[in-house]
């Protein structure tokens, strides 16, 4: 008894089927099946058997594939998954050790931060419909040693007058940039500010030099048009601020305010004072040293009586690429202090994250170096490089954030909340991810 | 690193102070292994000569950084991942930086695919005397066809020698990468509570790290851990899963914070790199640019706690600018101040009618404005004045920039104004209030730059030669 097959003779076989073309079908290595009697079949014999038996129903599984039909889904039904391949040299772990997952949560991690509120409402003697309270964590933020008692929050820039802007920001902003009563308003309404910070920088002697008393209507006006909590910034002239503060204090008495700021640099006496005298709680800003933010902060509360809570600090933030690495470590180790039980330092914190608009890579519209790699459009690089500086330092303890362009202060409102935990969502098979059509 | 003073480390050491090891002394060369800039294999005699032996051996175990360090690849472009021994960069300096794996599949026609794979490899952005650059290419299989993971794998390997990611949960489909790839030692993603001895096997078989997969279950992931390490795979990566939204996402958060505070305590069972895999936001959200938002803030979020490794699929710039950059940040060596040397330096190819620059020996500073004449083609004499590595604007505010200290760099430099025909010094637009002074110092005409030096190539089209 004989039996010849050869692979080749498959396309005759195949004719009779209904297939137009087998066109582009190559078979490697004509494999010619011999089965001719004899001896019977000797261990040797079948196992060589088994292997031409197998290397033909390979070939023919490839052919069935390449026709379109689902041959793995019928391997794979046939013997309880896809075919394994056999593993040389390693024999098979037989099963999994037992482990038990523990950490312990930081025992140093003893003192809480201050909780400092701003914004009054009707029943403190202010006219803020809420009022935000910052600070009062017992961990890193979102860390799972201590619950966060309260979320982040962003206070969206206002400028008493017209200042550059790179394109994607004033793009949001070109039918109020003369008014900052209309444009305070359009960032609660539209844009979900949590509060508005007042930047009165036509105060600048070096800009328009406007009056304090002038600066303080200002203040009024943006007062009138919002009832969210406020924070009231000079120019950064270290001769004027404090005159310009003293006035904005007052006419907001009753609505405590965050007066921006007092520094090392300028007479942070009457800004701690004008503060105290009126209710309001005072920025304590240091440029990126904690040293310097220790001492200002012991002035604050020794030298100027301003209690401790209303006392927030501003260590400075750089930009991404330039100089986060200060600002994030200079941050972290402030809030690592304070948990540690450093008083000098157990305040919180606040970042001026619209400086990420000055890294040229969110507002140039091309590298001015040849050598870079297309940096696309600029529209999505400004909003992307406010959103990765503000969440670094909200990884670093910040509480409070300071921000320009509307898309980033969704972005990084949404970011911090579900961080903090206070966003559902449906939740995603990640276990597909491998898979994903994209 | 069970020890943290350099006399700790000097007690293994032969003590002879020959300086084999470049350094002067035993001491130096122990504080060096303290601060990781040196290995123990750098001192020749504690290596070569057989009575150290035992020292050498102990000193290796106390050296080990807590965090296992797994290397991915070979040759130059291999990446290593893991090796930390702090939890705060500022403690020491987080060291291998987050490898970036942007992801190909096997589904895509070839062409899309060498194109792909060519911008990952290709893409870069200039910054601080060098390129920031991406790292890996992680291969999905969508197919489940080995036949098919294999070619494109293979097809991947031929374009670039980027590091790999094999990535599928089929056992089949892995070994049919491996089979094509196995010499560039890829890693293997991944091993799960279906799979998992198929894959260790392969992990075994092949000699390649290995990730294990264990989706918010860490009893699972350290089990599965200690079991490959138990039975000598020791290149293991942990993932704990990336849930890219709502509570899932702050639940990983806090997945990778007590992993590696677990890790860095001295739990050596869970003392591995761990991956993210942002590429899971593009699960959640529809349009492109707020999956790629989000890809990119999940990705940040990782890059600053603990992510090792990340899978990531946006290739678009404005994912890839902040992610090299937050990936930067986060990395950069908190010890060292980075500054160029104080001298003038010629940009091109300057002659006596080229402009003369002033700008900081501050890395950041220098190298910015440096790449903005080079790569502009401007010609110039560009002058890093000594301000102990501050930035222009803080070291005019701080006053290591001032009249004297620029008079005092031209002239350290060796600087002759004289060659110059126009007898002119440039000074940075912020720091324009020395103006005044350095004219008075230098006996020069000075003249206010831009703001920012981007701006310097525009500028000069404007101003230069000066009007006499
Ligand atoms: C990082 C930083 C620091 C770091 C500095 C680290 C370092 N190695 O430089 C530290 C923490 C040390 C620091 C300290 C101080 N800082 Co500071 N700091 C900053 C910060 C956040 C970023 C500065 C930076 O690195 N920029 C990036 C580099 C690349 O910019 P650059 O050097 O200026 O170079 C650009 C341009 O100047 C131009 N350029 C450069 N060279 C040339 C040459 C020519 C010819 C031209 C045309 C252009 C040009 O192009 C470059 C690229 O754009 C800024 C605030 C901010 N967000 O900008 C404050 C800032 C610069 N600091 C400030 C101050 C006041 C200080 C301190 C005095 C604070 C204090 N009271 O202690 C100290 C001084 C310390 C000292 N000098 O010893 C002020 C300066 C205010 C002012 N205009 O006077 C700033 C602006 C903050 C602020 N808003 O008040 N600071
Ligand atoms: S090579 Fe070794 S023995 Fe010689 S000085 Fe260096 S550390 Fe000491």
């Amino acid at each position: 008894m004989s039996n010849k097959m050869k692979l080749s003779g498959l396309t005759d076989l195949l004719k009779d089927l209904d297939v137009e073309s087998l066109e582009g079908v190559s078979i490697e290595g004509d494999i010619e099946l011999d089965i001719s009697g004899g001896g019977g079949l000797n261990p040797a014999m079948a196992y060589a058997l088994g292997h031409e038996a197998a290397q033909i129903s390979m070939h023919v599984a490839n052919i069935a594939r390449m026709l379109g039909y689902p041959v793995d889904q019928l391997f794979a039904a046939s013997m309880g998954g896809l075919p394994q391949a056999p593993v040389a040299g390693a024999s098979r772990i037989p099963e999994l050790l037992p482990a038990k997952f523990d950490v312990s949560k930081m025992s140093e991690w003893a003192t809480p931060i201050q909780e400092v509120t701003l914004g009054a409402t009707s029943a403190d003697g202010g006219s803020r419909k809420n009022t935000v309270t910052l600070g009062g964590e017992n961990a890193l933020p979102y860390y799972f040693d201590a619950e966060m008692p309260h979320r982040n929050y962003v206070t969206m820039d206002v400028f008493d007058m017209p200042i550059s802007m790179a394109k994607s920001v004033k793009e949001n902003y070109g039918d109020v940039i003369n008014d900052p009563a209309e444009w305070a308003k359009k960032a609660v309404r539209d844009f979900n500010a949590d509060m508005i910070t007042i930047h009165l920088i036509s105060t600048d002697p070096l800009i328009n030099d406007t009056p304090a008393r002038e600066a303080a209507k200002v203040v009024e006006d943006v007062l009138q048009a919002v009832d969210v909590p406020i924070v009231i910034g000079g120019s950064g002239n270290p001769q004027k601020d404090p005159e310009v503060l003293e006035r904005a204090a007052e006419v907001a008495e009753g609505e405590r305010v965050l007066l921006a700021s007092a520094s090392l640099n300028l007479d942070y006496e009457r800004v701690a004072k004008a503060a105290t005298d009126y209710g309001h709680a005072v920025l304590s800003w240091t440029q990126l040293e904690i040293n310097a933010q220790k001492e200002l902060n012991r002035k604050l509360m020794k030298q100027c009586n301003v209690p401790r809570d209303s006392i927030v600090m501003d260590p400075t933030t750089a930009a991404l690429g330039y100089g986060l690495d200060y600002a994030y470590s200079n941050m972290e180790r402030i809030r690592l202090a304070g948990l540690m039980g450093d008083e000098e330092l157990t305040f919180p914190m606040s970042s001026g994250t619209t400086n990420a608009w000055g890294a040229r890579e969110s507002w140039m519209k091309e590298s001015p170096l040849k050598q870079d790699s297309d940096w696309g459009p600029r529209e999505y690089r400004g909003p992307i490089w406010e959103i990765v500086t503000g969440l670094t330092l909200a990884l670093a303890g910040n509480d409070m954030f300071m921000m320009m362009h509307p898309t980033s202060v969704q972005v990084l409102k949404e970011i911090t909340q579900t961080l903090y935990g206070s966003i559902e969502a449906e939740e995603i098979d990640i276990t597909k991810w491998i898979g994903a059509e994209v | 690193m069970k020890i943290n003073s350099p006399l700790e480390a000097y007690k293994f050491l032969p003590g002879t102070n020959c300086g084999e090891c470049g350094e002067t002394s035993c001491m130096a060369f122990a504080s060096h292994l303290i601060d990781r800039s040196l290995k123990a294999t750098d001192c020749i005699p504690l290596v070569n000569e057989s009575k150290y032996k035992k020292k050498y051996d102990e000193l290796v175990t106390l050296l080990a950084p807590e965090i296992r360090e797994v290397v991915i690849g070979v040759g130059d472009n291999a990446i290593s991942i893991g090796g930390d021994d702090v939890l705060h960069r500022h403690k020491l300096t987080f060291f291998n930086k987050t490898a970036l794996a942007y992801d190909v599949w096997d589904t895509m026609e070839e062409a899309d695919l060498v194109e792909r794979v060519n911008k990952i490899q290709d893409f870069k952005k200039f910054y601080v005397g060098d390129y920031l650059t991406l790292d890996m290419i992680a291969v999905r299989s969508v197919s489940n066809d080995p036949e098919k993971f294999a070619a494109t794998v293979k097809k991947v390997v031929e374009t670039t020698e980027f590091p790999l990611v094999l990535c599928s949960f089929e056992p089949a489909v892995l070994r049919a990468g491996l089979e094509v790839s196995a010499e560039k030692r890829p890693l293997l993603y991944a091993a799960n509570k279906d799979n998992w001895q198929e894959v260790a096997a392969l992990a075994q078989e092949f000699n390649v790290p290995v990730t294990v997969f264990a989706p918010n279950d860490l009893d699972l992931l350290k089990s599965m851990a200690k079991t490959f390490a138990d039975n000598g795979i020791e290149d293991v990566v942990l993932d704990p899963g990336t849930f890219p939204t709502g509570k899932g996402l702050k639940t990983t958060l806090n997945n990778f914070l007590k992993i590696r505070r677990a890790g860095i305590n001295g739990d050596r069972d869970i003392a591995f790199p761990i991956m993210a895999v942002p590429f899971t936001a593009w699960m959640a959200h529809d349009d492109e640019v707020s999956a790629s938002y989000w890809e990119t803030v999940v990705a940040s979020i990782f890059t600053i706690k603990y992510g090792d490794i990340m899978i990531m699929h946006s290739i678009e710039p404005y994912a890839l600018m902040p992610q090299l950059h937050i990936r930067d940040t986060m990395y950069t060596d908190p010890r060292k101040p980075v500054t160029v040397d104080p001298a003038v330096y010629e940009i091109g190819s300057p002659t006596a009618d080229s402009p003369l620059l002033i700008t900081t020996n501050f890395a950041l500073t220098y190298y910015t404005v440096e790449s903005d004449l080079s790569s502009n083609g401007v010609d110039c004499y560009l002058t890093a004045i000594d301000t102990d590595g501050i930035g222009v604007e803080a070291a005019v505010a701080g006053g290591q920039l001032t009249a004297a200290k620029i008079k005092k760099g031209l002239d350290d430099a060796g600087f002759d104004m004289e060659k110059l025909t126009h007898k002119v010094i440039v000074i940075p637009g912020l720091a324009a209030r020395l103006q005044g002074d350095v004219e008075d110092e230098t006996g020069a005409g000075v003249m206010i730059g831009p703001a920012d030096s981007g701006r310097l190539p525009g500028w000069m089209e404007q101003n230069w030669p000066p009007q006499k």
